[in-house]
């Protein structure tokens, strides 16, 4: 699932396509970037209510029918310039290096424990969560495929880490066993 | 420390080949030092580890291309190790694919060639054998390409015709050293999944040298060599 902070923007996004429902704003979230964790309408609803608050987002008038809110919302300009804004600048490039996997490391020589040991340890997580998703590439489609890519990338530089700190430890543990 | 979901390690029961101790040195360069390591039917294994660490030795012990110093190789239940080498020679055209870096494949024969050239050497009659070959060009995206020679494919279709020349004889083990090794990670990928899927339809077990976790992540499970021996999660923990 995509982080918090993004939901707002993925539903600018969506409206940016056509304006939407509430419900069929969630429907497409689920099935884009869910992911397996499917986001809560009372978040929609939270979300739609800042996004209109902010001037990003119309509400349109209430339709008759069953339902929480059978308002179609639509994007406003203000809201297709954050959409173009967003799109157009990069993430921050943030070392991926866990903090914790650099502290377990570090605190295993410290200790006199098998560093290695746990980067075995950690290489086969690595390696059966990439399994994971290389069998979900396999199975699902083109967008499950992207997403998985992300993952496959980003696990496997952790793993080159991994693999050149397991050559390292020796000199390692002369820097932080004195 | 996180308890990940390894999966089990076959028993030594279901072994279809097997490294027991193998210890093999090339002049004073000790390459393996007593590497064991076993591999079940139909399993893919994928064997990980630095560059030098003896990955590749290891396969050519369990493909009996090398033959150990000391310890032993098993196939179906007897030792090749002690085989004579023609013997060992039959075992591999006759039991055994491979696919390696560079497909390898030979420039003065076609690539259909090139695939039925395993039924050839085993006394297949050349119009079957090439019958055969042809059925795999379809299979693996390469129809159209059954007469171009070596130096007119791109490297991913090199490589998957090289997939077909190790697959054509049905092995019952496929042995592939790094074989997306010299290919871009789209081409690997497409390598890889079609080497996974035939070997999956055909049943053949796997052994697949490689240092790319991304193309050991299409195998059931790895084991990583390191200084000449094979270390495994479950055999840390199990202090075998």
């Amino acid at each position: 699932m995509l982080r918090g902070m993004s939901v707002p923007i993925a539903l600018l996004g969506l409206l940016e396509r056509e304006p939407s429902h509430g419900y069929d704003l969630k429907r497409d979230y689920d099935a884009y970037f869910g992911r397996g964790k499917s986001l809560p309408f009372g978040q929609v609803y939270a979300t739609l209510a800042r996004l209109a608050r902010d001037g990003k987002v119309v509400p349109g008038d209430a339709e008759p029918g069953a339902g929480p809110d059978r308002k179609r919302y639509a994007i406003t300009d203000t809201g297709r310039l954050e959409v173009d804004d967003w799109l157009a600048e990069p993430v921050e490039p943030e070392p991926h290096l866990q903090t914790v996997l650099f502290v377990k490391v570090v605190l295993a020589l410290m200790l006199g424990r098998s560093a290695e040991s746990y980067l075995d340890t950690q290489r086969a997580a690595h390696l059966q969560r990439m399994r994971e998703l290389t069998e979900l590439k396999r199975s699902g489609g083109a967008v499950d495929a992207l997403l998985a890519d992300h993952g496959l990338f980003h696990l496997e530089a952790d793993l080159r880490w991994i693999d050149l700190t397991c050559a390292r430890l020796d000199a390692l543990s002369d820097v932080v066993r004195p | 420390m996180i308890a990940p979901r390894v999966p089990p390690a076959p028993r030594a029961d279901d072994f279809l080949i097997e490294a027991r101790n193998v210890v093999l040195s090339f002049g004073a360069t000790p390459a393996l030092q007593g590497a064991s390591v076993g591999v079940a039917a139909g399993e893919i294994l994928a064997v990980m580890g630095p560059s030098g660490s003896g990955k590749s030795t290891l396969l050519h012990c369990l493909a009996g291309i090398l033959t150990p110093d000391s310890g032993e190789v098993r196939y179906a239940g007897r030792r090749i190790d002690t085989l004579r080498e023609e013997d060992r020679s039959a075992l591999r055209r006759d039991e055994f694919g491979f696919v390696f870096q560079f497909g390898q494949l030979v420039p003065e024969l076609t690539a259909e060639e090139n695939v039925a050239l395993p039924l050839l050497l085993g006394g297949t009659r050349r119009a079957d054998a090439l019958s055969e070959a042809r059925a795999w060009f379809g299979q693996l995206g390469l129809a159209g390409l059954e007469l171009r020679r070596s130096g007119e494919l791109s490297g991913g279709q090199a490589q998957r015709v090289a997939l077909a020349r190790g697959l054509v004889a049905r092995p019952q083990v496929l042995f592939a050293d790094e074989p997306t090794g010299s290919l871009d990670s789209l081409t690997g990928e497409q390598v890889m999944e079609l080497l996974v899927a035939a070997a999956r339809q055909e049943g053949t077990t796997v052994v697949l040298v490689t240092h790319e976790a991304r193309v050991a992540a299409y195998a059931d499970r790895e084991v990583i060599v390191r200084d000449g021996s094979v270390r495994t999660l479950s055999n840390d923990r199990a202090g075998l």
